[in-house]
Protein backbone atom coordinates (compact mmCIF):
# COMPACT_ATOMS: atom_id res chain seq x y z
CA UNK A 1 0.00 0.00 0.00
CA UNK A 2 1.00 3.59 -0.65
CA UNK A 3 2.12 6.25 1.99
CA UNK A 4 -0.79 7.47 3.63
CA UNK A 5 -1.05 11.54 4.68
CA UNK A 6 0.36 12.73 7.42
CA UNK A 7 -1.71 16.09 8.16
CA UNK A 8 -5.56 16.47 7.91
CA UNK A 9 -8.47 19.06 8.73
CA UNK A 10 -10.53 16.30 9.28
CA UNK A 11 -10.82 12.38 9.45
CA UNK A 12 -13.60 10.53 9.03
CA UNK A 13 -13.98 7.38 10.72
CA UNK A 14 -16.08 4.69 8.34
CA UNK A 15 -16.46 4.31 4.68
CA UNK A 16 -20.40 4.02 4.55
CA UNK A 17 -22.81 6.75 3.09
CA UNK A 18 -22.44 9.30 5.78
CA UNK A 19 -19.04 9.00 5.77
CA UNK A 20 -18.25 9.46 2.11
CA UNK A 21 -21.19 12.07 2.15
CA UNK A 22 -19.33 13.89 4.45
CA UNK A 23 -15.88 13.44 2.74
CA UNK A 24 -17.39 15.09 -0.33
CA UNK A 25 -18.92 17.89 0.90
CA UNK A 26 -16.32 18.83 3.27
CA UNK A 27 -13.67 18.12 0.72
CA UNK A 28 -15.87 20.88 -1.50
CA UNK A 29 -15.66 23.90 1.22
CA UNK A 30 -11.80 22.99 0.65
CA UNK A 31 -11.04 20.87 3.45
CA UNK A 32 -8.25 18.69 3.36
CA UNK A 33 -10.34 15.49 4.43
CA UNK A 34 -9.25 12.02 5.25
CA UNK A 35 -11.45 8.75 5.17
CA UNK A 36 -10.04 5.48 7.14
CA UNK A 37 -12.01 2.78 6.27
CA UNK A 38 -11.52 -0.37 8.25
CA UNK A 39 -12.95 -2.89 5.25
CA UNK A 40 -14.06 -1.43 1.63
CA UNK A 41 -16.69 1.54 0.97
CA UNK A 42 -19.65 -0.07 1.47
CA UNK A 43 -18.91 -3.42 3.22
CA UNK A 44 -20.68 -2.47 7.01
CA UNK A 45 -24.73 -1.60 6.74
CA UNK A 46 -24.74 1.14 3.90
CA UNK A 47 -24.44 -1.81 1.39
CA UNK A 48 -26.46 -4.30 3.39
CA UNK A 49 -29.73 -1.94 4.21
CA UNK A 50 -32.96 -2.46 2.61
CA UNK A 51 -32.26 0.83 0.01
CA UNK A 52 -35.88 2.68 1.30
CA UNK A 53 -36.21 6.34 1.96
CA UNK A 54 -38.86 7.72 3.86
CA UNK A 55 -40.32 10.61 5.18
CA UNK A 56 -43.30 8.95 7.81
CA UNK A 57 -41.91 9.20 11.08
CA UNK A 58 -43.49 9.91 14.54
CA UNK A 59 -41.13 12.72 15.63
CA UNK A 60 -40.70 15.99 14.15
CA UNK A 61 -36.92 15.45 13.82
CA UNK A 62 -36.79 12.59 12.00
CA UNK A 63 -39.27 13.72 9.48
CA UNK A 64 -37.96 17.49 8.53
CA UNK A 65 -34.67 15.18 8.47
CA UNK A 66 -36.17 13.01 5.98
CA UNK A 67 -38.36 15.29 3.84
CA UNK A 68 -35.30 17.79 3.71
CA UNK A 69 -33.09 14.07 2.40
CA UNK A 70 -35.52 13.60 -0.27
CA UNK A 71 -35.08 16.95 -1.71
CA UNK A 72 -31.26 16.29 -2.18
CA UNK A 73 -31.63 13.19 -3.09
CA UNK A 74 -33.81 14.14 -6.15
CA UNK A 75 -31.27 16.27 -7.02
CA UNK A 76 -28.61 14.30 -5.69
CA UNK A 77 -27.78 12.75 -9.32
CA UNK A 78 -27.00 16.16 -11.50
CA UNK A 79 -24.90 17.38 -8.24
CA UNK A 80 -22.47 14.08 -8.40
CA UNK A 81 -22.71 13.48 -12.45
CA UNK A 82 -23.62 9.68 -11.29
CA UNK A 83 -26.64 7.59 -11.36
CA UNK A 84 -27.56 6.59 -7.98
CA UNK A 85 -30.78 4.75 -8.65
CA UNK A 86 -33.68 6.64 -6.72
CA UNK A 87 -36.60 5.16 -7.84
CA UNK A 88 -40.07 7.23 -5.91
CA UNK A 89 -42.60 4.67 -5.85
CA UNK A 90 -44.33 5.51 -2.30
CA UNK A 91 -43.83 3.93 0.93
CA UNK A 92 -46.93 2.22 2.14
CA UNK A 93 -47.35 1.83 5.45
CA UNK A 94 -50.46 -0.61 6.55
CA UNK A 95 -52.25 -0.13 9.58
CA UNK A 96 -53.78 -3.20 11.14
CA UNK A 97 -55.81 -2.09 13.92
CA UNK A 98 -57.58 1.28 15.70
CA UNK A 99 -55.47 1.85 18.42
CA UNK A 100 -52.77 2.48 15.93
CA UNK A 101 -54.59 4.11 13.49
CA UNK A 102 -54.71 6.86 16.11
CA UNK A 103 -51.19 7.00 16.21
CA UNK A 104 -51.21 7.32 12.37
CA UNK A 105 -53.89 9.95 12.01
CA UNK A 106 -51.61 11.69 14.72
CA UNK A 107 -48.56 11.33 12.18
CA UNK A 108 -50.08 12.15 8.69
CA UNK A 109 -51.68 15.72 10.90
CA UNK A 110 -47.92 16.31 11.93
CA UNK A 111 -46.38 15.13 8.57
CA UNK A 112 -49.07 17.40 6.87
CA UNK A 113 -47.89 20.38 8.92
CA UNK A 114 -44.22 19.90 7.48
CA UNK A 115 -45.43 20.51 4.30
CA UNK A 116 -45.46 16.26 3.61
CA UNK A 117 -47.86 14.93 0.79
CA UNK A 118 -49.17 11.76 2.26
CA UNK A 119 -53.21 10.57 3.08
CA UNK A 120 -54.74 7.68 4.87
CA UNK A 121 -56.05 4.80 2.50
CA UNK A 122 -58.87 2.64 2.87
CA UNK A 123 -58.22 -0.80 2.61
CA UNK A 124 -59.41 -0.51 -1.66
CA UNK A 125 -57.28 2.09 -2.06
CA UNK A 126 -54.09 -0.07 -0.79
CA UNK A 127 -55.14 -2.34 -3.46
CA UNK A 128 -54.78 0.18 -6.04
CA UNK A 129 -51.20 1.28 -5.02
CA UNK A 130 -50.27 -2.66 -4.61
CA UNK A 131 -52.59 -5.30 -6.11
CA UNK A 132 -50.79 -8.24 -4.82
CA UNK A 133 -51.37 -7.84 -1.43
CA UNK A 134 -54.24 -9.78 0.59
CA UNK A 135 -56.17 -7.32 3.08
CA UNK A 136 -57.53 -10.26 5.10
CA UNK A 137 -54.10 -11.69 5.23
CA UNK A 138 -52.40 -8.91 6.59
CA UNK A 139 -55.79 -8.35 8.86
CA UNK A 140 -55.07 -4.67 7.50
CA UNK A 141 -58.02 -1.96 8.19
CA UNK A 142 -56.13 0.88 6.27
CA UNK A 143 -52.94 2.54 5.87
CA UNK A 144 -50.99 5.51 4.96
CA UNK A 145 -49.10 6.60 2.18
CA UNK A 146 -46.27 8.69 0.48
CA UNK A 147 -46.14 8.71 -2.69
CA UNK A 148 -42.73 10.52 -3.03
CA UNK A 149 -40.70 8.03 -0.51
CA UNK A 150 -39.21 5.66 -2.46
CA UNK A 151 -35.75 3.88 -3.21
CA UNK A 152 -32.43 4.54 -3.93
CA UNK A 153 -29.61 2.55 -4.35
CA UNK A 154 -27.01 2.50 -1.72
CA UNK A 155 -24.11 1.07 -3.50
CA UNK A 156 -24.64 3.49 -6.36
CA UNK A 157 -24.97 6.40 -3.81
CA UNK A 158 -21.56 5.82 -2.03
CA UNK A 159 -19.59 5.40 -4.94
CA UNK A 160 -20.61 8.34 -6.18
CA UNK A 161 -20.01 10.24 -3.19
CA UNK A 162 -16.82 8.62 -3.07
CA UNK A 163 -15.39 9.28 -6.47
CA UNK A 164 -16.60 13.04 -6.19
CA UNK A 165 -14.85 13.73 -2.72
CA UNK A 166 -11.50 11.85 -4.42
CA UNK A 167 -12.48 14.69 -7.31
CA UNK A 168 -12.71 17.65 -4.52
CA UNK A 169 -8.97 15.93 -3.26
CA UNK A 170 -10.32 14.08 -0.50
CA UNK A 171 -7.97 10.98 0.45
CA UNK A 172 -10.20 7.69 1.02
CA UNK A 173 -8.08 4.95 2.54
CA UNK A 174 -9.93 1.27 2.24
CA UNK A 175 -8.13 -1.24 4.24
CA UNK A 176 -7.12 0.86 6.81
CA UNK A 177 -7.97 0.16 10.70
CA UNK A 178 -8.06 2.82 13.33
CA UNK A 179 -6.27 1.49 16.30
CA UNK A 180 -5.81 4.54 18.20
CA UNK A 181 -7.23 8.07 18.81
CA UNK A 182 -4.72 10.68 21.06
CA UNK A 183 -5.72 14.00 23.17
CA UNK A 184 -3.77 16.71 24.05
CA UNK A 185 -5.69 19.63 26.53
CA UNK A 186 -9.05 17.95 25.74
CA UNK A 187 -8.47 18.11 21.79
CA UNK A 188 -8.00 15.70 19.13
CA UNK A 189 -4.48 15.37 18.57
CA UNK A 190 -3.80 12.93 16.01
CA UNK A 191 -5.21 9.26 14.62
CA UNK A 192 -2.95 5.92 14.74
CA UNK A 193 -4.15 3.71 11.95
CA UNK A 194 -2.09 0.47 11.01
CA UNK A 195 -0.46 2.65 8.38
CA UNK A 196 0.93 5.33 10.31
CA UNK A 197 0.04 8.36 12.36
CA UNK A 198 -2.24 11.16 10.74
CA UNK A 199 -2.29 14.88 12.41
CA UNK A 200 -5.45 16.24 13.06
CA UNK A 201 -7.82 18.49 15.12
CA UNK A 202 -11.07 16.80 14.27
CA UNK A 203 -12.49 13.29 13.88
CA UNK A 204 -16.02 12.18 12.68
CA UNK A 205 -17.06 8.73 14.38
CA UNK A 206 -18.93 7.49 11.51
CA UNK A 207 -18.12 4.04 12.21
CA UNK A 208 -21.57 2.87 12.38
CA UNK A 209 -21.92 -0.10 14.75
CA UNK A 210 -18.59 0.10 15.34
CA UNK A 211 -18.87 3.76 16.72
CA UNK A 212 -19.01 2.76 19.91
CA UNK A 213 -15.86 1.34 20.06
CA UNK A 214 -14.53 3.77 18.39
CA UNK A 215 -15.55 6.49 20.83
CA UNK A 216 -14.21 4.14 23.71
CA UNK A 217 -10.86 4.45 23.03
CA UNK A 218 -11.36 8.26 23.96
CA UNK A 219 -13.41 7.09 27.13
CA UNK A 220 -16.31 8.28 25.72
CA UNK A 221 -19.58 5.92 26.10
CA UNK A 222 -22.39 6.12 24.02
CA UNK A 223 -25.59 4.25 24.32
CA UNK A 224 -25.33 2.53 21.04
CA UNK A 225 -26.22 -1.13 20.95
CA UNK A 226 -25.34 -3.65 17.46
CA UNK A 227 -28.55 -5.20 16.32
CA UNK A 228 -28.15 -7.82 13.88
CA UNK A 229 -30.44 -6.79 11.10
CA UNK A 230 -31.48 -9.67 8.31
CA UNK A 231 -32.93 -9.29 4.87
CA UNK A 232 -33.70 -11.52 2.12
CA UNK A 233 -34.11 -11.29 -1.76
CA UNK A 234 -35.88 -12.97 -4.78
CA UNK A 235 -35.19 -14.06 -7.89
CA UNK A 236 -36.13 -11.27 -10.45
CA UNK A 237 -40.34 -11.40 -11.66
CA UNK A 238 -42.26 -8.92 -13.62
CA UNK A 239 -42.39 -5.97 -12.15
CA UNK A 240 -46.11 -5.95 -10.01
CA UNK A 241 -45.72 -2.87 -7.72
CA UNK A 242 -43.67 0.09 -7.00
CA UNK A 243 -44.41 0.87 -3.12
CA UNK A 244 -42.69 -0.35 -0.23
CA UNK A 245 -44.68 -2.00 2.03
CA UNK A 246 -44.00 -1.77 5.74
CA UNK A 247 -45.83 -2.73 9.44
CA UNK A 248 -45.16 -1.55 12.58
CA UNK A 249 -47.03 -4.29 13.98
CA UNK A 250 -45.39 -6.85 12.08
CA UNK A 251 -42.03 -5.71 11.75
CA UNK A 252 -41.98 -6.20 8.05
CA UNK A 253 -40.80 -4.39 4.92
CA UNK A 254 -40.60 -5.52 1.33
CA UNK A 255 -40.49 -3.76 -1.95
CA UNK A 256 -39.86 -4.72 -5.48
CA UNK A 257 -37.24 -3.47 -7.71
CA UNK A 258 -36.94 -2.43 -11.00
CA UNK A 259 -35.25 -5.19 -11.80
CA UNK A 260 -38.33 -7.52 -10.69
CA UNK A 261 -36.49 -8.58 -7.52
CA UNK A 262 -37.98 -9.04 -4.23
CA UNK A 263 -36.58 -7.33 -1.08
CA UNK A 264 -37.10 -7.09 2.58
CA UNK A 265 -36.85 -7.83 6.06
CA UNK A 266 -38.22 -8.35 9.49
CA UNK A 267 -36.78 -8.74 12.96
CA UNK A 268 -35.65 -12.00 13.65
CA UNK A 269 -37.68 -13.63 17.01
CA UNK A 270 -36.11 -13.16 20.29
CA UNK A 271 -33.20 -11.25 18.91
CA UNK A 272 -30.51 -9.77 21.38
CA UNK A 273 -27.73 -7.37 21.19
CA UNK A 274 -24.34 -8.36 19.67
CA UNK A 275 -22.02 -8.42 17.07
CA UNK A 276 -23.47 -11.40 15.55
CA UNK A 277 -23.49 -12.18 11.59
CA UNK A 278 -24.65 -15.57 10.69
CA UNK A 279 -27.62 -15.90 9.02
CA UNK A 280 -30.29 -17.38 10.45
CA UNK A 281 -33.27 -20.32 9.47
CA UNK A 282 -35.64 -18.65 11.74
CA UNK A 283 -35.32 -15.69 9.62
CA UNK A 284 -36.48 -16.79 6.48
CA UNK A 285 -39.04 -19.05 8.19
CA UNK A 286 -40.47 -16.34 9.73
CA UNK A 287 -40.07 -14.20 6.91
CA UNK A 288 -41.71 -16.02 4.71
CA UNK A 289 -44.07 -17.04 6.87
CA UNK A 290 -45.26 -13.28 7.01
CA UNK A 291 -44.70 -11.94 3.66
CA UNK A 292 -46.81 -15.07 1.91
CA UNK A 293 -49.69 -13.94 4.48
CA UNK A 294 -49.17 -10.53 2.94
CA UNK A 295 -49.09 -11.72 -0.66
CA UNK A 296 -50.31 -15.43 -0.86
CA UNK A 297 -49.25 -14.98 -4.87
CA UNK A 298 -45.53 -14.78 -3.75
CA UNK A 299 -45.21 -18.39 -2.42
CA UNK A 300 -43.57 -19.50 -6.35
CA UNK A 301 -41.19 -16.96 -6.27
CA UNK A 302 -38.03 -18.28 -5.20
CA UNK A 303 -35.53 -16.57 -2.24
CA UNK A 304 -31.85 -16.83 -3.92
CA UNK A 305 -29.94 -15.10 -0.61
CA UNK A 306 -30.28 -13.73 2.45
CA UNK A 307 -27.72 -12.01 4.54
CA UNK A 308 -27.09 -9.87 7.63
CA UNK A 309 -26.51 -6.08 8.51
CA UNK A 310 -26.16 -4.05 11.83
CA UNK A 311 -28.68 -1.63 12.75
CA UNK A 312 -26.60 0.37 15.54
CA UNK A 313 -29.11 1.28 17.97
CA UNK A 314 -29.83 4.48 20.42
CA UNK A 315 -32.23 4.05 23.34
CA UNK A 316 -34.82 6.26 21.44
CA UNK A 317 -33.90 5.04 18.13
CA UNK A 318 -32.67 8.54 16.60
CA UNK A 319 -29.97 9.28 15.77
CA UNK A 320 -26.53 10.96 17.63
CA UNK A 321 -25.05 14.08 15.80
CA UNK A 322 -22.26 16.79 16.93
CA UNK A 323 -19.89 17.34 18.98
CA UNK A 324 -19.46 15.82 22.80
CA UNK A 325 -18.63 17.97 25.49
CA UNK A 326 -15.86 16.37 27.09
CA UNK A 327 -13.06 16.56 23.88
CA UNK A 328 -12.87 19.53 21.30
CA UNK A 329 -13.39 18.14 17.95
CA UNK A 330 -14.95 14.72 18.23
CA UNK A 331 -17.93 14.76 16.41
CA UNK A 332 -20.45 11.80 16.55
CA UNK A 333 -22.29 10.70 13.47
CA UNK A 334 -24.01 7.31 14.64
CA UNK A 335 -26.56 5.74 16.03
CA UNK A 336 -29.26 5.66 13.04
CA UNK A 337 -30.72 2.44 14.54
CA UNK A 338 -31.74 1.79 11.02
CA UNK A 339 -32.28 4.76 9.02
CA UNK A 340 -28.47 6.03 8.56
CA UNK A 341 -28.82 5.76 4.68
CA UNK A 342 -31.86 7.50 4.51
CA UNK A 343 -31.19 10.58 6.79
CA UNK A 344 -27.28 10.92 5.14
CA UNK A 345 -28.27 13.81 2.72
CA UNK A 346 -29.43 15.97 5.17
CA UNK A 347 -27.56 14.77 8.28
CA UNK A 348 -24.35 14.81 6.81
CA UNK A 349 -25.05 18.73 5.49
CA UNK A 350 -25.86 19.66 9.02
CA UNK A 351 -22.58 18.06 10.28
CA UNK A 352 -20.71 20.24 7.13
CA UNK A 353 -22.54 23.63 8.06
CA UNK A 354 -21.29 22.90 11.43
CA UNK A 355 -17.62 22.17 11.08
CA UNK A 356 -17.03 24.67 8.38
CA UNK A 357 -18.79 27.72 9.41
CA UNK A 358 -19.60 27.03 13.59
CA UNK A 359 -23.49 27.36 12.30
CA UNK A 360 -26.05 25.09 15.04
CA UNK A 361 -29.16 23.83 14.30
CA UNK A 362 -32.59 23.00 16.14
CA UNK A 363 -31.64 19.54 14.63
CA UNK A 364 -28.61 19.19 15.77
CA UNK A 365 -29.09 20.34 19.22
CA UNK A 366 -32.02 18.09 19.86
CA UNK A 367 -29.38 15.12 18.53
CA UNK A 368 -26.62 15.63 20.50
CA UNK A 369 -25.56 13.00 22.92
CA UNK A 370 -26.70 14.98 26.09
CA UNK A 371 -29.96 14.27 25.35
CA UNK A 372 -29.69 10.84 27.21
CA UNK A 373 -28.24 12.95 30.32
CA UNK A 374 -32.36 14.46 30.68
CA UNK A 375 -35.27 12.56 31.91
CA UNK A 376 -37.41 12.23 28.96
CA UNK A 377 -36.65 11.49 25.78
CA UNK A 378 -39.04 11.27 22.66
CA UNK A 379 -38.75 7.86 21.26
CA UNK A 380 -38.88 7.38 17.60
CA UNK A 381 -41.60 4.57 17.14
CA UNK A 382 -42.28 4.22 13.18
CA UNK A 383 -39.46 1.69 13.02
CA UNK A 384 -39.44 -1.70 11.45
CA UNK A 385 -36.72 -4.42 10.18
CA UNK B 1 -20.85 -13.15 -34.12
CA UNK B 2 -20.07 -10.42 -30.71
CA UNK B 3 -16.47 -10.59 -29.69
CA UNK B 4 -18.00 -9.80 -25.91
CA UNK B 5 -16.60 -12.27 -23.24
CA UNK B 6 -19.58 -13.06 -20.70
CA UNK B 7 -18.07 -13.56 -17.36
CA UNK B 8 -21.64 -13.32 -15.18
CA UNK B 9 -24.12 -14.78 -17.39
CA UNK B 10 -27.03 -13.86 -14.85
CA UNK B 11 -26.11 -10.50 -14.64
CA UNK B 12 -24.75 -10.23 -18.11
CA UNK B 13 -21.09 -9.06 -17.36
CA UNK B 14 -18.50 -8.52 -19.45
CA UNK B 15 -14.80 -9.01 -19.25
CA UNK B 16 -14.48 -5.74 -20.17
CA UNK B 17 -16.79 -4.48 -17.87
CA UNK B 18 -14.49 -6.16 -14.63
CA UNK B 19 -11.67 -5.15 -16.14
CA UNK B 20 -13.11 -1.36 -16.04
CA UNK B 21 -13.74 -1.93 -12.52
CA UNK B 22 -10.75 -3.25 -11.41
CA UNK B 23 -8.91 0.17 -13.28
CA UNK B 24 -11.42 2.16 -11.29
CA UNK B 25 -10.32 0.92 -7.83
CA UNK B 26 -12.76 -2.33 -7.41
CA UNK B 27 -9.72 -4.66 -6.38
CA UNK B 28 -11.58 -7.30 -4.30
CA UNK B 29 -14.42 -9.87 -5.26
CA UNK B 30 -16.81 -8.21 -2.51
CA UNK B 31 -15.82 -4.75 -4.08
CA UNK B 32 -16.84 -5.68 -7.63
CA UNK B 33 -20.15 -7.80 -6.12
CA UNK B 34 -21.12 -4.08 -4.95
CA UNK B 35 -19.92 -2.55 -7.58
CA UNK B 36 -21.03 -4.41 -10.78
CA UNK B 37 -23.64 -7.00 -8.70
CA UNK B 38 -21.27 -9.82 -10.10
CA UNK B 39 -22.54 -13.20 -9.03
CA UNK B 40 -25.64 -11.62 -7.37
CA UNK B 41 -28.51 -13.67 -9.63
CA UNK B 42 -30.11 -16.77 -9.76
CA UNK B 43 -27.02 -18.41 -9.61
CA UNK B 44 -25.11 -17.24 -6.74
CA UNK B 45 -21.98 -16.48 -8.55
CA UNK B 46 -21.22 -20.42 -9.00
CA UNK B 47 -19.50 -20.15 -12.58
CA UNK B 48 -18.56 -16.41 -12.03
CA UNK B 49 -16.38 -15.75 -9.23
CA UNK B 50 -14.11 -18.10 -10.08
CA UNK B 51 -13.61 -16.23 -13.65
CA UNK B 52 -13.61 -12.98 -12.14
CA UNK B 53 -11.05 -14.52 -9.78
CA UNK B 54 -8.52 -15.02 -12.65
CA UNK B 55 -9.21 -11.70 -13.88
CA UNK B 56 -8.59 -10.17 -10.72
CA UNK B 57 -4.99 -12.22 -10.11
CA UNK B 58 -3.82 -10.99 -13.59
CA UNK B 59 -4.77 -7.69 -13.11
CA UNK B 60 -2.86 -7.18 -9.49
CA UNK B 61 -0.65 -9.35 -9.99
CA UNK B 62 -1.64 -12.11 -6.66
CA UNK B 63 -2.14 -15.46 -6.23
CA UNK B 64 -5.36 -16.79 -6.13
CA UNK B 65 -4.98 -17.45 -3.05
CA UNK B 66 -4.70 -14.01 -2.09
CA UNK B 67 -7.95 -12.98 -3.65
CA UNK B 68 -10.75 -14.44 -0.83
CA UNK B 69 -14.05 -15.26 -1.95
CA UNK B 70 -17.13 -13.96 -0.88
CA UNK B 71 -18.64 -15.90 1.77
CA UNK B 72 -21.42 -17.85 0.48
CA UNK B 73 -25.39 -16.80 1.02
CA UNK B 74 -27.89 -19.07 2.10
CA UNK B 75 -30.25 -20.71 0.94
CA UNK B 76 -27.36 -21.93 -1.56
CA UNK B 77 -29.77 -22.74 -4.44
CA UNK B 78 -33.43 -21.13 -5.10
CA UNK B 79 -35.97 -22.02 -2.22
CA UNK B 80 -39.36 -21.05 -2.99
CA UNK B 81 -40.99 -18.92 -0.17
CA UNK B 82 -44.09 -21.17 0.10
CA UNK B 83 -41.25 -23.94 0.66
CA UNK B 84 -39.55 -21.88 3.26
CA UNK B 85 -42.74 -20.83 5.14
CA UNK B 86 -43.57 -24.54 5.90
CA UNK B 87 -43.43 -25.43 9.19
Amino acid sequence: MNEIEKKADIIIIGGGVNGCSLAYQLAKKGKKVVLCERNYICSGATGRCGAGIRQQWSTRENTELSIKSIKIFEKLEKELGQDIGLRQGGYLIIVHNNKDMIQAEKNVKMQKELGLDVSILTPDEILDVVSILDIEGMKAIGATFCPTDGHVDPFKTTHAYAKAAERQGAKLYKFTNVTDIKTKNKRIDCVVTNRGKIKTNIVINAAGAWSKQIAEKLNIKLPNKPFRKEILVTERVKPVFKAMVISFKDGIYFSQQDEGQILGGIPIPNEISGYLTNPTFDFLNHMSKTLTRYSPKLKYVNVIRQWTGYYDVTPDARPILGEVDEIKGFIQCNGFSGHGFMLSPMVTKILTDYITDGKSSDILEKLLIKRFKDKEITHETSVVG
Amino acid sequence: MSDKVFICRCEDLTQEEIEQAIDEGFTTLEELKCRLRLGMGPCQGRSCLSLARRILCKKTNKSTEEIKLPPSRPPEVPVSLGTLASD
